[in-house]
């Protein structure tokens, strides 16, 4: 099978070709010499099946950026038939280099001049037949976006796909990659013959609105609110309908598996409803949320604003040894972490990627505030709960910062800080669903197994024995809390709270269902038990506990496939318990030393 | 009089060009610099700057960019 690579410069529709020419058809690979996720897709071209591969951006050959390593490893570890090259049409006198340097390589290549939309609005011309003879291979104007002259683009690419009869040596190229090549010269005597561009440049539209958006004074303000409506947005969209699919799962709980599982013996009943369909019912919860987000955030990062807002506030975050992009998904990481993590992708550092990973699972998600207004409610007074909420708020914050200020240095950003403000675009309606739907599936494919076999797990801890009463202190769950009452009374936590945390590993939405099932009371009546049983000081020392020491379940097996790393992910968990004991301690024997 | 000031990139005015006339920066980021459109004799416009010391806006060619004071200061510029 003939294999064609896209490579281009950064934002200039790569992606949205490889979506163009592969319909929804494609697949995560793995790929020898490099570590980062590459989507793949077979494609008809020519009437043969070639394998596609949507390359990461890169500005120069020689670069030294992660994604321009990784771009190099795989030309030399990977034979590859043809390069099509991807360029903005409206960038072409400085894009042009990339094409001369892929050319100086031997690989067999075509140019696609990408956004022609865009070049024809701004008035730019481009005598492809020229750039084509003058380079010496096939060039196209071409736009992604709307389908224009990709049927073309193909004709040209199979052309070179059949002319060529063999294989261009990987290793070859790993030779020819360590000489440098002037090509300056040349790039501008092309675009000097081919190119004609208005001497007016700029797009007028996004110089007004990025008066107003950019504004000194009003830019912050601005993006904060926006971040706080979208927040709202996909969060309050998002609650009923993880709402609906959990009532459709509990419906199809009781009244299909339920009775067929009538005769079954408790256990297996018990590990097949509680375990595996619970845990697939944990999965399915994030479905919406992930769409959601992506949908708004397919919105948000193809329009353009995502880098402005790195603009905005990068002056408070380049001291976090965060960018603008990370504190966005941080952000959105107070809805659900899940979707937060998988949005770092946006930022092409690995370090600083590393780095915002590591903080997004400290930031008080909705699953973690429905146990503290629970808990609030029961412990506090209605005028004193909204302070204590506050201040949860705020001690997320504080360990956020906490840990970027720590680890900075253990992730240290060697990437230059230069980004590129794309003009203000707005996606279509095909990559806005696209990109949910791709997501998702990543999501699924990735994380259900792992997902439902935690959940599975946390059953068996708290049913086993099986003649212990379920989530009592005689089963394996409550052996655990025991042997952890050392570290746990300390922190004014006992056993039965104990086991509580143990639930919460796996979600933190079914910490009240533990309470309920291990104190055998519901709604009224388990919040006066637990105010009777539990005083202020050791509650709130619970609370700060739940809040730090570890996100759930979903989080971590995201953490781990986004890093591709389970160490990375043990690194994130045990910071998280170590830092959620350390502030639950200094909190609650400072409360009793005080005389709480 | 002053027929060509040399100064650095980071201290133009929002609103101002200039033409770059020295980049003295290590060789990954003369390389992304140069790949983005930085190259001696090319005009460049600084359009504005983020406030608390914040990122510069610049404009060079067709292209917009966002960077660092930092790396700003490594280009050399002259206004005339
Ligand atoms: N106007 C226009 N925009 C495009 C075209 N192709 C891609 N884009 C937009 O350019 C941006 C970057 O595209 P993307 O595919 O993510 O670029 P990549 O970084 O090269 O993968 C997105 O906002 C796209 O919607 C096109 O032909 N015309
Ligand atoms: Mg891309």
């Amino acid at each position: 099978m003939k294999r064609i690579a896209l490579l281009g410069m950064p934002n200039t529709g790569k992606s949205t070709l490889f979506n163009r020419l592969s319909g929804a058809s494609a697949r995560v690979g793995n790929w020898p010499g490099i570590t980062v996720d590459l989507m793949s897709a077979k494609i008809l071209i020519g009437g043969h099946i070639a394998e596609l591969i949507d390359l990461p951006g890169l500005y120069d050959l020689h670069g030294y950026s992660d994604d321009e390593q990784v771009v190099r490893h795989f030309l030399c570890n990977n034979t590859i038939d043809l390069v099509m090259i991807v360029a903005n049409s409206a960038q072409i006198d400085r894009q042009l280099s990339l094409a001369l340097q892929i050319r100086a390589l031997g690989l067999p290549c075509i140019l696609l001049l990408n956004m022609s939309d865009e070049a024809k609005r701004a008035g730019i011309t481009i005598n492809t037949e020229e750039m084509s003879f003058k380079l010496n291979m096939p060039v196209v104007q071409i736009s992604a976006k709307y389908g224009v002259r990709c049927p073309d683009a193909l004709k040209a690419a199979s052309l070179v796909l059949s002319k060529q009869k063999q294989h261009v040596d990987a290793e070859k190229i790993s030779k020819q990659l360590q000489q440098d090549s002037n090509i300056e010269a040349e790039m501008e005597a092309i675009v000097e013959a081919t190119v004609q561009m208005p001497m007016q440049l700029g797009d007028d539209l996004t110089n007004r609105i990025d008066k107003v958006l950019l504004h000194p004074w009003l830019g912050l303000p601005i993006f904060f609110a926006a971040m706080y409506i979208l927040f709202q947005f996909i969060f309050n969209a998002g609650k009923p309908l993880q709402d609906g699919i959990a009532w459709l799962l509990a419906i199809f709980r009781t009244n299909a598996l339920e009775p067929l599982l009538l005769n079954a013996p408790t256990w297996l009943s018990g590990l097949l409803l509680d375990g595996v369909y619970n845990g697939l019912g944990t999965v399915a919860a994030f479905i919406p949320i992930i769409v959601l987000f992506f949908l708004i955030m397919t919105m948000v990062e193809d329009s353009g604003y995502l880098s402005r807002a790195a603009f905005l506030v990068d002056a408070l975050m380049a001291k976090m040894g965060l960018d603008g992009r990370g504190f966005v998904m941080v952000l959105m990481g107070f809805g659900c972490n899940v979707p937060a993590l998988m949005g770092t992708r946006v930022m092409r550092s690995k370090n600083m990627r590393l780095l915002t990973m590591l903080v997004i699972p400290l930031s008080l998600c909705s699953a973690r505030l429905q146990v503290f207004l629970f808990m609030t409610a029961t412990l506090f007074t209605a005028s004193q709960a909204p302070l204590v909420l506050f201040a949860l708020y705020l001690v997320s914050f504080i360990t956020i910062f906490i840990t970027a200020m720590l680890f900075k240095n253990q992730y240290p950003n060697s990437e230059p800080f230069i980004l590129e403000l794309p003009p203000y675009r707005f996606p279509t309606g095909r990559q806005i669903w696209l990109r949910g739907w791709q997501e998702v599936k990543y999501f699924l494919s990735r994380a259900s197994k792992f997902i439902t076999i935690g959940v599975i797990l946390v059953w068996a801890l708290t049913h086993f024995p099986l003649d212990a009463a379920p989530a009592s202190s005689a089963t394996l769950a409550g052996k655990i809390g025991d042997c952890f009452s050392v570290v746990l009374n300390p922190i004014g936590i006992d056993s039965q709270l104990a086991i509580t945390l143990i639930f919460g590993f796996v979600a933190k939405e079914i910490v009240i269902g533990a309470l309920a099932v291990i104190y055998g009371l519901q709604g009224d009546a388990l919040m006066h038990l637990m105010a009777q049983k539990l005083d202020w000081v050791q509650g709130m020392s619970f609370m700060l506990f739940t809040l730090i020491y570890t996100p759930c379940l979903s989080t971590i097996i995201t953490l781990k496939n986004e890093a591709k790393s389970w160490a990375f992910a043990m690194l994130s968990i045990i910071w998280s318990l170590m830092l959620a004991w350390i502030v639950s301690f200094v909190f609650y024997q400072s409360a009793r030393w005080l005389g709480f | 009089m002053n027929p060509a000031s040399t100064q650095n990139l980071s201290s133009l005015k929002p609103g101002e060009t200039a033409l770059i006339s020295n980049i003295d920066a290590d060789n990954s980021l003369f390389h992304r610099l140069a790949a983005l459109g930085f190259r001696n004799g090319k005009r460049v416009e600084l359009v504005r700057c983020a406030s608390f010391n914040g990122p510069l806006h610049v404009r060079i060619g067709s292209t917009d960019i966002i960077l660092r004071r930092t790396e700003a200061s490594r280009i050399q510029v002259q206004t005339s």
